[in-house]
């Protein structure tokens, strides 16, 4: 690829999200949007070569946009006038043409809530998200979800489709429904972040084009939405992870546990951004959500020296608060860690013991590899290796299996 | 990828002058474009040079020779930097372009450097590079 049309593809991913949220807003449809995007960049690429990068690239893209897709409303104006005559129907496109310089974060803000709207299926909304907030193409979306591209395409497609036969609005949700519908938008970012952290298939651990993404996304929501500590919450917790991404795997691919970590290499600069993060959360005083409680839990590691020295204590409290406020399996196994970290690691096996009992959480490779844990610490080798085999055989993360087979492998040397 | 934006020094800058408000304020307005595009990362404007120290060591192995500021080569001296985490270079220099001119009287200048990556620099790219020559020692072993 030439200089210039990498250039050119560069400015085009860094307004390609603002483009099509002014475009959305115009044309009450996000796959027109999203066309009359691509349109523009087709348009820069013939054009910039010759004339040289505009002052203001961003503004010419924009006009460029928003010309062709005055002139598509025109035309189906007209031809709505038609059938509006014909049957009465409301019409289809607003009829203000805002003034695209303002009102730029709130376009984009309505973007994000449409992209992680409810209506569409969990997958969909982090596929889509990518797509039009992050200007991936679809290809790169496939590789790092190791999936085939037509099946991403497709997935699009069809999220673009039930948007509109939806007809969901491009609005920004109000009262109760905005807590609901920015949750969706958490837990889409959340679930982009963790695909990348913790690769459920393949053979790699980490898939960091997800993680910076849902990163980046979660610093712009911040920005965005201030007054929401939730959305502080995760753009904390998501710099704290951030800090140990580089330390979880070694350099011959393998998964590094926390507790064998360098936290020395930790990324300061992450860690120091979550930290503030936090505080900005905190600060507005309202009661601790999901994200904040979890956010909280990753700044006690990152503020511990080591694993000894965390305050296990307290991360069972904050577990415990979380168990509260969203009851679920995966949670109690870490309160389970952790109560075993700060209590004892029968007190913890007694947790786990329960999660077993009631099978919620069959199938799941953490369980057996923590009680797997917790066997060994209590002295009992033999049903140690036992669950780290059965956690091996569960786990569908290449690498994961390598580390519990090696476990399981240890056991037998006590 | 890391990048950071370094403002060079200039005779206001260096002489305590502030910026006058219509720069300090397009700043800000480009800082909370790079907030809201979610690629900064920090930003931070530096004392003159006045209030600085410059550590060296002109003998190879002996002691370091210090100096108080004010330091004379103006463009040598950084005022300010901001570090963005982009998703290639070209975004970087994008963004470096669109900063505003921090003089505006003729001195403004900004430099643009990449970071390394701790995996560039750490020990950890040695021992995979000794893992590697360890590793092709004994497949040739092998062979032979």
């Amino acid at each position: 690829m030439s200089e210039v049309r990498r250039t050119i593809e560069a400015v085009w991913s860094m307004e390609a999200p603002k483009l099509i949220a002014a475009l959305t807003r115009l044309t009450r449809d996000v796959g027109i949007a999203e066309d009359l995007a691509q349109d523009a960049l087709v348009a820069a690429l013939e054009k910039w070569p010759q004339t040289g990068l505009p002052d203001n690239p961003g503004a010419w893209l924009m006009t460029t946009a928003r010309r062709r897709g005055i002139d598509l409303i025109r035309r189906s104006r007209l031809r709505e006038r038609k059938y509006e005559q014909l049957a009465g129907h409301t019409p289809l496109y607003a009829e203000d043409e805002p003034d695209l310089g303002e009102g730029v974060g709130d376009d984009l803000l309505r973007l994000i809530f449409l992209t992680c709207h409810p209506v569409l299926a969990q997958e969909s909304r982090v596929a889509l998200t990518l797509r039009l907030l992050c200007g991936l193409t679809t290809e790169q979306i496939a590789r790092s979800y190791l999936a085939a591209e037509p099946a991403i395409a497709q997935r699009i497609v069809r999220a673009k489709r039930t948007l509109a036969a939806k007809q969901v609005a491009f609005e920004l949700p109000e009262g109760r429904q905005l807590q609901e519908r920015l949750s969706a938008v958490l837990e889409a970012l959340y679930l982009m972040f963790n695909e990348g952290y913790a690769a459920t298939s393949g053979d790699d651990l980490l898939r960091p084009l997800l993680c910076r993404e849902a990163l980046r996304l979660s610093r712009v929501l911040a920005e965005l939405m201030p007054g929401e500590p939730e959305v502080h919450g995760l753009a904390a917790l998501l710099e704290l992870q951030s800090s140990r991404l580089r330390q979880r795997v070694a350099p011959d691919g393998r998964l590094v546990r926390l507790r064998d970590q360098n936290r020395a290499r930790w990324d300061r600069l992450h860690m120091r951004r979550g930290l503030a993060a936090l505080e900005r959360g905190r600060s507005l005083g309202r009661r601790y959500g999901p994200y904040l409680l979890q956010a909280a839990i990753a700044a006690c590691h990152a503020e511990a020296p080591s694993e000894a020295e965390t305050d296990w204590v307290r991360i069972s409290a904050l577990y415990e608060a979380l168990m509260q406020g969203q009851p679920s399996p995966v949670v109690e196994l870490n309160r389970a860690v952790a109560v075993a970290m700060a209590f004892g690691p029968a007190i913890g096996l007694a947790i786990a013991d329960e999660l077993e009992r009631r099978g919620e959480l069959a199938g799941y490779h953490l369980l057996p590899s923590v009680r797997g844990e917790l066997l060994q610490r209590l002295g009992r080798p033999a049903e140690a290796r036992a669950e780290f085999e059965r956690a091996a055989g569960l786990a569908r993360n290449a690498r994961e299996r390598e580390l519990l087979l090696e476990q399981a492998a240890a056991c037998e040397a006590i | 990828m890391k990048f950071m934006m370094i403002v060079k020094g200039t005779t206001d800058s260096e002489a305590g002058v502030l910026p006058a408000p219509e720069l300090i304020e397009a700043m800000q307005r480009y800082n909370e474009e790079l907030a809201r595009a979610g690629v900064l990362l920090a930003a931070d404007g530096l004392q003159a040079s006045a209030n600085g120290i410059r550590i060296s060591y002109p003998e190879p192995g002996g002691k370091p020779k210090v100096v108080d500021g004010p330091f004379t080569e103006t463009k040598e001296i950084i005022a300010g930097y901001t570090l963005i985490e982009v998703k290639s270079r070209e975004e970087a220099i994008q963004w470096a372009m669109r900063m505003p001119d921090p003089h505006g009287g003729g001195q403004g200048q900004i430099e643009l450097r990449q970071v390394f990556e701790p995996e560039e620099l750490t020990p950890d790219a040695e021992w995979r590079q000794r893992e590697n020559e360890l590793r092709r020692q004994v497949e040739s072993q092998r062979r032979g």
